[in-house]
């Protein structure tokens, strides 16, 4: 196979506007008769399903949550980026690019990248217009602020809640759709398959996590929102109900998942304090604007903190890259706090954390300032810790994140599938090897506000002679029949573990073998180990209560069923890809000093990997990049 | 440290609910409340029991999908915290905790802690928004906002819709929710436009959810994980009989 990214023709500031020039229209008479389904709430979900309902679409908007609103985009605190130069501290479209562009470590698509930042202008136009209350000057103009791996302030923000700010902007218009009538709303669904009839996609299977029952619905084009995998490694910052079962089951069909290993591990989470422990807690990048991040000179200090004089700590990161210094972008920050951490100098009852300081800042500016800049995410911190971080640093740690990749897409954000649309963090594109903090709410609403709308017009355009699409065909009964085959097999099994349990083993297992470092010997193993885990899952677990009622170990055991394949391919991505780049840091490829050692003649591609069955190898395919306006060079933030 | 559940399991909607009591020991005080149900959980399901049911998503305090009644107290006795922020520490070793769910005529319950909170969502698409539609929108700059209005705007805006207001009022009004999204819309330039059609509508729409009435109790501040302000209600309240005023006939 070979993949035809679709990249337009002209310079890279008019590729966006050609194809818009040329995308095929669909006339507003015709638009009522094409159905579209929209899997997932978040940022990009509840934007793209607003704005085809806005335009006369009939949509189906589907989430696992009680209401939309509760997407894991609402999580999301530091905020969003844009090029509007509002700080007059030489930012444009091109910086923009430039940066994201290099904080991936070169391994995105140029075009795509450059119309991320083009379009980051329109968003905050956007945004605003919906009432979403940003951060503002006295005077009334917006504000910004710094996020890691840039050297301008481009970053808009709602205090320390951007994203659940953003989020409501797009649920609320999400939800003036439905109370029109343009939008179904179906919340408490999960999508269990896609079903295609012809070699396009033209349906989903659901299950309806309320009432047990198993639904068909049928559409045009299907179009994927449903945020990333992160949560695999099971400790991660990501929502509890967080997985990638929908696009798996999409590439199960036949949709390439490119880059699944990089998964950006974020620097500033709470550390893990105990087995029990369910999840992660993300305290906000741009806590590192201000705070110095340190960790003792000696190891094994048993000090506490404000004992410990000035000189006897070590501010690892103003040391090592002194021109970014706390603000070195997240994969060069978390594998320093590795280093440390592994060398002996970790922190806190576990010595798995590093100090976050904000001393000096509240000497320097007042506690009130700080206050009223973080206010919430100390709030947070004390809640969670029982410790306040005016009176002593922070303590942080690395946790997995942000999946850099997904669905394969082309430049139309269509997958290999035709009419399987992927959006947000559910596609691999924009953020290359590493996402830089801040652009994450920028590409999941870009892609439901200003590229989809075009792109998806382009396809249904051709759609409009199809007639409706009808849920009894064959194809959903198959579907439909295998996903019945499926739950009642997991509760047949009626074994001994419970989900948790697997999912917890597979996530360490993940976590020390293709976690933050990864090598040839630990990734092979991983991959013996995930096949027998995965067996023992389907001889031992135990799913109680009954398949056709509520039942949230059911929907866990689906998940993770994914979960183990998903991991296993993560470790086959990892080890092909003989280099380090952003968030993938193979330990045989290093420089003398400890900074990854990117191979641009060897592997100046993206990996894009075809199903081929279970247990067996899957079949990688490149996409070469290729760099016409920037020539890679070695990221330095020193 | 141990602990004593009285928790309420109710099979579905129509069924009858009723406590059943759980031991827990050995708990890790740094434990938060949902993780010490999660090792309820476990253990059920290893003995062979259903586990409870219970709503939670993001365990960060943001998404409102958590909430239940702890010992009487809507997401329990920490002041401004969602129940996946509470921890184990804020409980007396040996202690007995009455877990409920959250208790509204608006929010009939689905299963155990379960409960049907769509009717806030209903809320919403009365009117709870700008109407503004996609790719159309001005420059940003071109809508100055002062910092005291945006930040007054955000101090509404930071309801996450979890319901504990709901619950916790002997009334089961949702007067706080819908009163902070039409305090946030109001206060803004982009907002003000819609303002009393926006009002009558949501206001109409709780109403017909069956929610109750506000008694100016103020139980619903007290107990509301964002701190919103009672305030907010004095506001809608005052919205209201202007837009009531200025409705064409």
């Amino acid at each position: 196979m070979i993949l035809n990214s679709k990249i337009p023709q002209g310079p890279l500031e008019q590729k966006w506007d050609n194809y818009k020039k040329k995308a095929k229209l669909v006339n507003p008479a015709n638009r009522k008769k094409l159905d579209v389904i929209v899997v997932g709430t978040g940022l990009a979900g509840s934007s793209i399903a607003a704005s085809l309902g806005e335009m006369g679409y009939n949509v189906k908007s589907f989430c696992f949550q009680d209401s939309p609103r509760r997407a894991h985009s609402v999580a999301a605190q530091g905020g969003v980026n844009a090029a509007k130069n509002y700080k007059n501290d030489g930012d444009s479209v091109y910086r923009m690019f430039v940066d994201t562009l290099k904080g991936g470590d070169f391994r995105a698509r140029e075009a795509n990248v450059y119309r991320m930042a083009e379009c980051s202008l329109n968003l905050i136009d956007q945004a605003v217009a919906q009432g979403v209350p940003f951060g503002r000057e006295y005077g009334g103009y917006l504000n910004n602020r710094s996020f890691g791996g840039v050297q301008v302030s481009r970053t808009f923000y709602a205090r320390g809640q951007t994203g659940q700010q953003l989020l409501l902007g797009a649920y609320q218009e999400l939800m003036r759709q439905v109370g029109k009538g343009t939008v179904q709303l179906y919340s408490r669904h999960e999508m269990l398959d896609l079903v295609m009839i012809d070699g396009k996609a033209r349906g989903i299977i659901v299950r309806n996590l309320d009432t047990g029952e198993i639904e068909r619905h049928a559409a045009h084009a299907v179009v994927l929102a449903t945020g990333g995998y992160g949560k695999i490694y099971y400790l991660s910052t990501l929502a509890m109900g967080c997985n990638g079962s929908a696009i798996w089951r999409a590439h199960k069909k036949g949709a390439l998942m490119a880059s699944p290993s990089w998964i950006q591990v974020h620097p500033t989470s709470l550390p893990q304090s105990g087995d029990y422990q369910s999840k992660l807690t993300l305290m906000s990048e741009s806590l590192r604007n201000d705070g110095r991040i340190w960790v003792p000179l000696k190891a094994d200090e048993t000090r506490l903190p404000n004992d410990i004089p000035e000189n006897e700590r070590d501010y690892y990161l103003e040391r090592r890259y002194p021109a970014f210094g706390n603000l070195a972008p997240r994969d060069i920050s978390s594998r320093a706090a590795k280093e440390r951490i592994d060398a002996g100098f970790g922190i806190g009852p576990l010595k798995n954390a590093v100090y976050l300081d904000f001393s000096k800042a509240i000497r320097e500016q007042g506690k009130e300032k700080i206050q009223e800049k973080y206010g919430n995410l100390f709030d947070m911190y004390l809640k969670i810790t029982g410790y306040n971080a005016y009176n002593e640093p922070m303590m942080i740690s690395p946790s997995a994140h942000f999946s850099m990749g997904g669905l394969w897409v082309d430049y139309e954000l269509m997958t290999t599938i035709p009419g399987l649309f992927a959006l947000g963090e559910a596609n691999f594109a924009d953020h290359g090897a590493n996402r830089l903090g801040a652009n994450s709410l920028l590409q999941a609403s870009v892609d439901g506000y200003f590229i989809a709308p075009y792109t998806i017009a382009n396809y249904l355009a051709d759609e409009i002679h199809t007639g409706k699409i009808s849920p009894d065909a064959p194809e959903f009964e198959t579907a439909e029949n295998a996903v019945k085959k499926q739950i009642q097999d997991f509760m047949d099994i009626r074994g001994t573990k419970t989900v948790d349990y697997f999912h917890k083993t597979l996530g360490k297992l993940l976590y020390d073998y293709c976690g933050l470092a990864r090598n040839e010997e630990g990734l092979k193993y991983a991959i013996g180990e995930i096949r027998k885990l995965k067996q023992e899952f389907y001889r031992d677990v135990r799913v109680s209560g009954q398949g056709d009622k509520m039942n949230s170990e059911l929907e866990k055991a689906g998940r993770v069923a994914d979960y183990f394949e998903i991991g296993e391919l993560m470790c086959y991505d990892a080890l092909t890809r003989n280099e380090s780049c952003g968030a993938h840091f193979r330990e045989e490829f290093q420089t003398p000093d400890g900074e990854a050692l990117r191979n641009d003649t060897e592997y100046q591609f993206i990996s894009a990997w075809a199903w081929a069955g279970e247990n067996r190898e899957p079949e990688l395919i490149r996409e070469p990049l290729i760099f016409e306006e920037i020539q890679p060079t070695v990221r330095s933030y020193k | 440290m141990d602990l004593h559940l009285k928790i309420w399991r109710q099979k579905d909607k129509q069924s009858e609910g009723k406590l059943v009591s759980y031991d827990l020991k050995e708990l890790n005080p740094h434990m938060s409340f949902l993780e010490m149900l999660d090792t309820l959980n476990e253990k059920l399901i290893t003995e062979g029991d259903e586990p409870v049911e219970f709503d939670h998503d993001c365990r960060e305090g943001i998404c409102g999908q958590c909430g239940m009644m702890i010992n009487g107290i809507a997401h329990g006795p920490l002041k401004n915290t969602t129940t996946c922020q509470l921890h184990l520490r804020s409980f007396k070793n040996g202690e007995t905790i009455l877990i409920e769910p959250f208790r509204a005529e608006a929010f009939p319950v689905k299963k155990d802690l379960k409960v049907d909170r769509s009717a806030f969502d209903r809320i919403i698409s009365s009117g709870g928004f700008v109407s503004v539609n996609t790719g159309q929108a001005p420059d940003a700059t071109a809508i100055a906002v002062t910092h005291q209005i945006a930040e007054e705007a955000f101090d509404s805006a930071a309801c996450i819709g979890c319901g504990a207001c709901v619950a916790t009022c002997k009334n089961g009004s949702a007067a706080l929710f819908t009163s902070a999204k039409i305090t946030h819309m109001v206060l803004l330039p982009q907002g003000k436009k819609e303002r009393n059609e926006r009002v009558l509508n949501m206001v109409t729409q709780m109403d017909h959810e069956l929610f109750g009435h506000c008694s100016n109790t103020e139980a619903c501040e007290v107990e509301c994980p964002q701190g919103i302000s009672v305030l907010n209600i004095a506001r809608m309240n005052y919205e209201y009989g202007r837009a009531l005023f200025f409705r064409k006939k």
